[in-house]
């Protein structure tokens, strides 16, 4: 990988370099602008701070577009790369920030929480997240872990009247702060064992010490910690919680992008730092895998609120995206890729929906509160249904493709290599497959209540125009996927080649 | 060539969505019921009819792939990362099953004119997606175009099923849909490893199933990929003991409903096994044949008795479909040549005979909104014209000589007493079908002889001119079949030939070829 050439100009150092994390910038700047106007914005005008945070997301993507072409090599002295991989993750991020902030300012009317700072802690959520994807080092990536985790720790706790909220947010600090000592105390380990914060580095120091038990213990101190974050079983305790008691519109933030950013340390840190340490970790993130996708889906079946359903579903679904990682070759990783991009739309699509039912003194939350919802908004339900069958993997779907690809992943690693970790790849794919008849047994509950009761409540849906235009999008991608993938592989598969 | 013809099949499987988006579009509220009806009754015909240039031009040279012998082929790229393609032909098998799919499918929408009552705009949009499923399935050549159709169906059959179905119509929904996907996940699976067999042994990424016929997987990986690949058909047919989800659906469906799963989407299972089981795994097949066998005959047996205990018209009719097709999986897992045409024949008859069984249940059920078998009785001296077509189609499914039934009967068990190792099934199936004339006759007498004893029969109208019309064709059939069955058999030859060539190598002379198909 070239480096960017020694610069003794201060000056000129930053420019050059801080051009490579130019989105990021953007993001934090346009936040930081927010705030400082936020005391002109009047209370019930707190909507004109969405449009604020769309301009900032918008001004980053393009700055992220003219990036693409030229991948950087990296910067800031091996800190931040600007890879295909980064660039995809934070393609991802942009989008999921944007649609949630458009899903938001309505919902926070309706649940009469004004205020701007709001969308700014979501542009700097979302600017950590892409440090994660773009970080090479330990340090980086753990600044970018916690900028984006404060953020949200805070926004999950956004409804200050509401003890639910509170409550959820407390669980999440407490626990998530918990995790990140976690991960740090495997970080510090592999700092003494490698000498290196830099992920190359560390990977030529253990490469040949998969008997070493201090890089097994720095391995799976990581790998909890990681767990916890992108909510596998049994790390995933904290997630009915927060996810039920965060305003919906953070939740279905949190359901993408937290996870997605999460997934791409884990990505990064496991075919970079841990790329020779396979046989060390495949069985055991694999029984994770299909643990966290059979209780995720039995753990749903139960549940009468559609928050903590969705939680548990989102849970089972971040199962599917570990097995991409489990198999640990670059088809896994373009998997994983594609996987969490199909999900980001089609989970913040039904997302959305849950957000267009919260109306009135409705809470949109319980299951009875579908009831009828086909026969007043035939739409909205059909959309509804789609995103659903989408979830559960029924083509001619997104989640059918990026299903696809994580069956395809594992079974090309049986089929290309021999070895007896190849036996538990197989298992877990069919207990995987197994698993798709529950999810649609759950999701179907739903899809009963909307197209078969017909008790509607009558108070009018919540629809705006931002909320609207979520819905197009997703809808429309969530079936362009499924019908014509290739474009979108082509973005994955470049972003998993730049990974190995 | 004309456009139409170079892209036959394309259009004939998607032609119903033009139906969809009519209906969608077509303007709100209740009074444009009549008009949706219309709608899709027309749209239904004209995919009956734009699918009949499949068999007046299936001969002709020109569309004939020379490779392969599949007819109007059509393939262009559609995932070229993953080599899946968008690739449709048929062969004689197929073209049999697409035609009795677009016809069934008319003759069930027709059924639905006045069963259907609320939410006529969906159920006719639901329909029309299924015949797309339903149509797909039995002409892609690709594998993993053969999946996403494969699944595309559940969701409109889970929703007929589950909106205008009876009182327990949402169990039956939810079971119907929850079975068939266990069943296809592994099928998935099953997909998933020929494919990355295949591409370990050729280096090319593809779901050509043509092509996966031509490999020779080791029996190790056979099993295992004929293991996932039996479950996913298995439970569709449904083969006993997979075929609990078939009388809760068959029960709780509307008449339309049930016919259609009878008679197509059944077939999709029995059509899977020789599209795809056995070409494909030959070995596998061969070294299961004994379970296999005894699940069949189990499956003729277990269906007559239980049928013969039933007191619900419906129940009795959706047993006698597991007992039905009992025949049709043994004459094709047995392969013989005269059994697999047999069990293929079998198969449109079965879909003939109890899919107007189905109907003649709905007709008495629309009237009396009973099905109980005590419920009636004497009906013959009201309704003459029902009794006749209710005796016409009981023989057929029967197997009475000079209807269909019998031809597809006789052709399995002959076939299956040409291997002398397994004579023994053919004795059980035997035995099948005398039990099986024992309960469908039993239920004619109960219902359409006898005295007169429920007042309210006695002004039973009889068929209308609609109620008549879905019924000609069925009986044309049936009788055509019965009396002249080379019409069709001699579609069937070359496609059994092959197969039966592909399992069971050298054992049989093949079928005597027809005239020559090339013009």
């Amino acid at each position: 990988m070239p480096e960017l050439p020694q610069i003794s100009n201060p000056l000129e150092f930053f420019l050059i370099n801080g051009r490579a994390i130019g989105p990021q910038l953007h993001l934090i700047l346009w936040g930081l602008g927010l705030l400082c106007i936020d005391f002109l914005i009047p209370r019930e005008k707190s909507r004109v701070g969405a449009f604020f945070a769309v301009g900032g997301i918008l001004m980053s993507s393009l700055h992220l577009y003219r990036l693409w072409g030229e991948r950087l090599a990296s910067a800031f002295y091996g800190m931040i790369t600007l890879d295909a991989f980064a660039l995809f993750f934070s393609m991802l991020f942009l989008a999921a920030a944007f649609l949630s902030v458009l899903m938001s300012y309505r919902y926070l009317e309706v649940e009469e929480e004004r205020a701007t700072e709001y969308y700014a802690l979501i542009l700097f959520a979302t600017s950590g997240m892409m440090f994660m994807a773009g970080a090479i080092d330990l340090i980086s990536l753990f600044i970018g872990l916690e900028l984006m985790s404060i953020s949200t720790y805070i926004l999950v706790g956004f409804m200050r009247r509401s003890r639910r909220s509170n409550e959820a947010s407390l669980k999440y600090f407490l626990l998530g702060a918990f995790s990140s000592g976690v991960i740090l105390y495997g970080m510090s380990l592999l700092y003494g064992l490698g000498g290196s914060t830099n992920l190359d580095e560390i990977a030529l120091q253990v490469a040949g010490l998969q008997d070493n038990s201090l890089v097994s213990l720095a391995l799976f101190m990581m790998m909890a910690g990681l767990c916890f974050k992108v909510a596998a079983v049994p790390f995933h305790m904290w997630v009915p919680d927060a996810y039920e008691g965060a305003p919906t519109s953070i939740t279905a933030f949190m359901s993408v992008a937290v996870k997605a950013a999460a997934f791409a340390i884990f990505l990064r840190i496991f075919f970079v730092a841990f790329a020779e340490l396979r046989e060390t970790y495949t069985f055991v993130l694999a029984v994770i895998a299909m643990i966290t996708i059979s209780w995720g889906n039995l753990a749903a079946i139960k549940q009468q609120n559609i928050k903590r359903l969705l939680a548990y579903s989102s849970i089972a679904h971040a199962g599917f995206v570990l097995m991409g990682l489990v198999v640990g070759t670059e088809f896994g990783v373009m998997a994983a890729s594609m996987y969490l991009l199909v999900y980001t739309f089609m989970n913040l699509g039904a997302w959305a929906i849950v957000i267009l039912l919260r109306r009135q003194d409705i809470s949109g939350e319980r299951v009875e509160d579908f009831n009828g919802l086909f026969f007043k908004h035939p739409a909205v339900a059909v959309l509804m249904l789609v995103f659903f069958l989408s979830l559960a993997g029924i083509p001619p779907l997104g989640g059918f493709i990026a299903k696809y690809f994580v069956f395809a992943a594992v079974l090309d690693v049986v089929f290309a290599e021999a070895g007896p970790h190849t036996s538990v790849l197989v298992w877990m794919a069919v207990v995987a497959a197994l698993n798709v008849v529950v999810s649609v047994y759950y999701y179907f509950r739903i899809v009963v209540a909307m197209f078969v009761k017909e008790d509607y409540l009558p108070a009018p849906l919540s629809f705006s125009g931002g909320l609207m235009v979520v819905l197009v999008i997703t809808g429309l991608l969530t079936v362009w996927i499924g019908i014509y993938p290739q474009p979108f592989i082509d973005l994955a598969r470049a972003a998993s080649a730049s990974l190995i | 060539m004309s456009f139409f013809m170079e892209n036959i099949l394309t259009i004939v499987c998607f032609f119903p969505l033009l139906g969809v988006a009519l209906i969608i579009l077509w303007p709100k509220g209740k009074e444009h019921d009549e008009t949706i009806k219309w709608i899709a009754n027309g749209v239904a015909l004209a995919g009956f009819f734009i699918s009949l240039p499949l068999i007046t031009e299936f001969n002709k040279g020109q569309y004939i792939d020379s490779e392969t012998g599949m007819r109007f082929v059509f393939k262009a790229d559609w995932i070229p990362t993953i080599g899946a393609q968008f690739s449709v032909g048929v062969d004689g098998i197929s073209m049999l099953l697409i035609l009795l799919t677009t016809l069934l499918g008319f003759i069930a929408i027709l059924s639905s004119w006045t069963a259907i009552t609320v939410r006529v705009r969906e159920y006719y949009c639901y329909f029309l997606l299924l015949q797309v499923g339903m149509l797909g399935v039995f002409m892609t050549l690709d594998f993993f175009l053969f999946y996403v159709f494969w699944e595309v169906m559940l969701v409109p059959m889970y929703f007929i099923i589950g909106v205008w179905g009876g009182p327990r119509r949402l169990y039956a929904a939810i079971k119907f849909f929850l079975y068939t996907l266990t069943g296809s996940v592994l099928l998935l699976l099953a997909i998933l490893a020929l494919y990355f067999y295949q591409h370990s042994v050729t280096g090319i990424w593809s779901f050509d199933i043509l092509a996966m016929q031509q490999l020779n997987v080791p029996m190790n990986l056979q099993i295992w990929i004929f293991l996932g690949m039996f479950l996913g058909f298995a439970i569709k047919v449904p083969m006993f003991p997979f075929h609990t989800w078939l009388p809760d659906a068959h029960v709780e469906a509307p008449t339309a409903g049930s016919v259609i799963l009878a008679a197509i989407l059944l077939k999709m299972g029995t059509y899977g096994f020789v599209r795809l089981s056995l070409p494909i795994l030959p070995e596998a097949t061969m070294y299961f044949i004994y379970p296999l066998l005894a699940l069949a005959v189990i499956g003729i047996i277990y269906g007559a008795l239980v049928a013969m205990a039933q007191k619900d018209m419906k129940k009795l009719v959706a047993y006698s479909s597991v007992s039905h097709l009992g025949f049709c999986m043994l004459g094709i897992f047995i392969a013989t040549p005269v059994a697999l045409e047999g069990g293929i024949l079998q198969m449109i008859n079965h879909g003939v005979s109890t899919g107007a069984l189905f109907l003649i249940v709905g007709i008495v059920y629309e009237r009396r909104h009973t099905r109980m078998i005590a419920d009636f009785g004497g009906l013959s001296s009201i309704m003459p014209v029902y009794a006749t077509i209710f005796l016409i189609m009981t023989l057929s499914s029967i197997g009475m000589p000079t209807l269909n039934g019998f031809i597809g009967e006789f052709m399995v068990l002959q076939g299956v007493f040409a291997d002398p190792d397994y004579w023994m099934a053919a004795v059980w199936g035997a035995v099948g079908i005398v039990l099986g004339a024992a309960y469908m006759l039993w239920l004619y007498q109960r219902v359409m002889f006898g005295k007169l004893e429920h007042e309210e029969n006695r002004n039973l109208p009889d068929l209308n001119g609609r109620e008549l019309a879905t019924f000609v064709p069925l009986i044309i059939l049936a009788f055509w079949i019965g009396l002249y069955p080379k019409t069709f058999l001699d579609y069937l030859h070359e496609p059994v030939n092959q197969i039966v060539e592909r399992v069971r190598p050298n054992e049989f002379p093949p079928l005597p070829a027809q005239t020559d198909l090339r013009e």
